[in-house]
């Protein structure tokens, strides 16, 4: 078994590199110890792990990561979305960065990093931390448990509304950077806040990012979470965003991937509340190598529930997409109404597309429904469309704008919109 | 303006267009009719430079350039214009998206400065009237959940924005109801100008009730085998086109 001799190493090098001993998790009674033993007791996956058939992740954990120092160069204008007027929480790769963030005070709230906490602070938030993301089966977050030393905290008490939308930023500049990031997030009953969470490369090659987010909804609170991913060409990425919902909530995802040699999403949402209301939107464009595998989990485990997922994907040139949607409607969750639907537009005949959608359903009153569309943009619309005077690379771009149109469309920050809408014109200015 | 002469076309080896010659002035209008299978909308593709067409033989000349040299969007930009037998449904593309950037490429083309948004959506608001296409199909994806109706009035109303030279209509009266045939008509007859020219394709000679042309040709097996004027339509109505058949049976 010389693979498994091979993933060990590769596997205790990975750990090595990244330990830390200012773990997050250390200040949690029992928590390291028990993400330690998680890894010990799991390798890192291969592609004969159903999880992670069609995504071949050990070649990109090679490299001597090192963990990432701040760096002191970076230009806000890099990584902003113009003309969002936000709070915002700072890491450069991986590190907090007081001097660029720029933050709210307030009884009712607080956004920090967990770098600027207590150990006393911290081991208040026992109940949620590490209890969302699931690490006995998941070796990245247990990677992350056991090693993470910063990320955002955010809690929201009961009624507080967010004014301004919070956008965290993790940026990564430099060579073989390893970054490891935890997030939590509490909105209590009631409150309601839009979170932009981006992951962008400023530069720098190979490097690693592994985070992992809990976040929790309670009662009739209403969470907008977009999640932005310009990774590096040459990077990978590996993320994993838990919520669990509570009775008439709303928490809506929408994940944007634009770039990145490698990403992993891992989407896993328990709705564990009545009436509560979950949407999980994505765009992923891919083109050279690149490779994007989306993941998610919505568990329906109480009645009287909505679900909506829609992921769009572009694939060009020699790139790949996967799609593995899941979703549960437990016993008790009568009345669900569930959907869900991936598209692809293959460009190349090179590109690939992975979908598979699943349905397990244990109710017998829902609506559920799932399916998957893998094509080649029309080209009796696009004769169309030259008829009118329109040229063929018009043409072409008109036809990829309006197949993610109803993603884009969904995007309530303007800003951000108008960000992904300049994107994907940009992008698709000359295609033939 | 249009000067088609000896055209062969077909589409994977097989022969659709076998020789015709159809001579258009600016100002005329030209119907051809002709039984199924005898290459009107082969023609109107062929014209409009479908792709999946192969010319073979013979030239097409519009406005003294050589048509079958250009990519349907030059042919355009030059001022031809198909209106769809089928139009196409195109989800997420806005007809007011759609018809801007057409508007605007086809003026890149000629060297000319962008529409200003005023000046488009007045055009707009007059235009649409003139098909009594409701202002809030404008903002609909192209064509998406129109009625059959819905979706010729669109091309009509495309051809009032595009202003072409020569408008060709495919079977725009197939499947429409009289009021929506009057509508499409209405709308033909205001466009119609001393420097335009239409040649419209049909079955049917209740469009030429109301599009009076100043020719009618009857097309067969590839061939414009008759022309005559307006008479000659309600004579195929009248007696089909099994005399024509004959004639040129008796001819051979």
């Amino acid at each position: 078994m010389s693979i498994t001799t091979e993933a060990m190493s590769v596997k205790d090098k990975l750990r090595k590199r990244l330990a830390t001993s200012t773990a997050i998790s250390g200040k949690i009674q029992g928590l390291q110890e028990t993400a330690f033993a998680a890894l010990e007791n799991q390798e890192l996956p291969t592609t004969r792990d159903e999880y992670w058939k069609y995504t071949r992740i050990t070649p990109f954990l090679k490299k001597d990561f090192i963990p990432g120092q701040p760096e002191t160069t970076v230009d806000p204008i890099s990584y902003q979305i113009e003309g969002l007027d936000c709070y915002s929480l700072v890491f450069v790769n991986g590190v907090y960065s007081e001097k660029l963030s720029d933050l709210p005070s307030g009884d009712t709230l607080q956004l920090r990093p967990f770098s600027e906490m207590t150990v006393a602070e911290i081991a208040a938030q026992k109940n949620h931390l590490g209890q969302l993301a699931e690490f006995e089966t998941q070796i990245f977050t247990a990677l992350n448990t056991a090693y993470a030393t910063d990320g955002s905290f955010v809690s929201l008490k009961a009624g507080t509304v967010l004014e301004k939308p919070l956008h965290l930023v993790y940026v990564q500049i430099g060579n073989q950077t390893g970054i490891q990031t935890r997030n939590l997030l509490v909105f209590e009953t009631n409150s309601q806040a839009t979170i932009i969470e981006s992951h962008q490369s400023l530069g720098g090659v190979e490097a690693l990012t592994n985070t992992v987010s809990e976040i929790v909804v309670a009662a009739n609170a209403n969470i907008d979470h977009y999640l932005l991913q310009y990774i590096g060409d040459n990077s990978a990425y590996v993320g994993s965003t838990n919520v669990i919902q509570e009775n008439d909530s709303q928490y809506s995802l929408t994940t944007l991937t634009l770039r990145g040699r490698m990403v992993r999403n891992n989407t896993n949402v328990q709705v564990n509340g009545t009436g509560c209301f979950t949407q999980l939107n994505g765009i992923y464009l891919t083109k050279g190598k690149q490779h994007v595998d989306n993941h998610t989990l919505v568990d329906h485990l109480q009645q009287h529930c909505n679900s909506s997922e829609l992921y769009k994907g572009i694939m060009d040139e020699q790139s790949t997409g996967v799609f593995n949607g899941k979703v549960f409607v437990r016993q008790a969750a009568q009345k669900t109404n569930a959907f869900q639907s991936n598209q692809n537009i293959l460009l190349s005949d090179d590109a690939t597309v992975n979908s598979k959608p699943e349905l397990e359903i244990y109710a017998d009153d829902v609506k559920c429904s799932h399916g998957s569309t893998t094509g080649q943009l029309d080209e009796e619309a696009i004769y169309y469309l030259r008829t009118r005077g329109i040229g063929e690379a018009a043409a072409r771009r008109l036809m990829v704008q309006a197949f993610v149109s109803d993603v884009v469309n969904q995007i309530k920050v303007e800003p951000l919109r108008q960000k992904i809408e300049q994107h994907i014109a940009h992008r698709y200015e000359g295609l033939s | 303006m249009l000067s088609i002469k000896n055209l062969q076309a077909g589409i994977e080896e097989k022969a659709i267009i076998k020789g015709l010659n159809l001579e258009v002035k600016a100002g005329e209008v030209h119907a051809i009719m002709g039984p199924n299978g005898s290459g009107k909308s082969t023609l109107a593709s062929v014209l409009a430079g479908r792709e999946d067409y192969e010319v073979t033989g013979g030239s097409v000349t519009f406005e003294g350039a050589d048509l079958l040299e250009l990519a349907p969007e030059e042919r355009a930009a030059e001022g031809l214009f198909l209106a769809f037998q089928y139009p196409v449904e195109i989800p997420g593309v806005s007809n007011i998206n759609f018809l801007r950037t057409a508007i605007n490429e086809i003026r890149a083309y000629k060297k000319l400065d962008p529409m200003s948004a005023k000046d488009f959506l007045k055009m707009v608001r007059e235009r649409s009237k003139l098909v009594e296409l409701d202002g809030g199909l404008a903002n609909r994806s192209v064509n998406e959940g129109f009625s059959g109706g819905e979706k010729k009035r669109n091309e009509i109303f495309q051809m009032a924005m595009l202003e072409p030279k020569l408008s060709i209509l495919d079977e725009t009266d197939s499947g429409l109801d009289i009021d929506a045939l009057r509508i499409v008509a209405k709308g033909v007859n205001t466009l119609k100008s001393e420097k335009t020219a239409s040649i419209v394709i049909t079955h049917y000679q209740r469009l030429l009730d109301h599009i009076i042309p100043d020719f009618v040709h009857v097309m067969y097996n590839g061939r414009i085998v008759k022309s005559g004027t307006k008479e000659l339509a309600l004579e195929l109505e009248a007696k089909g086109y099994d005399w024509i058949k004959e004639e040129l049976t008796e001819a051979v």
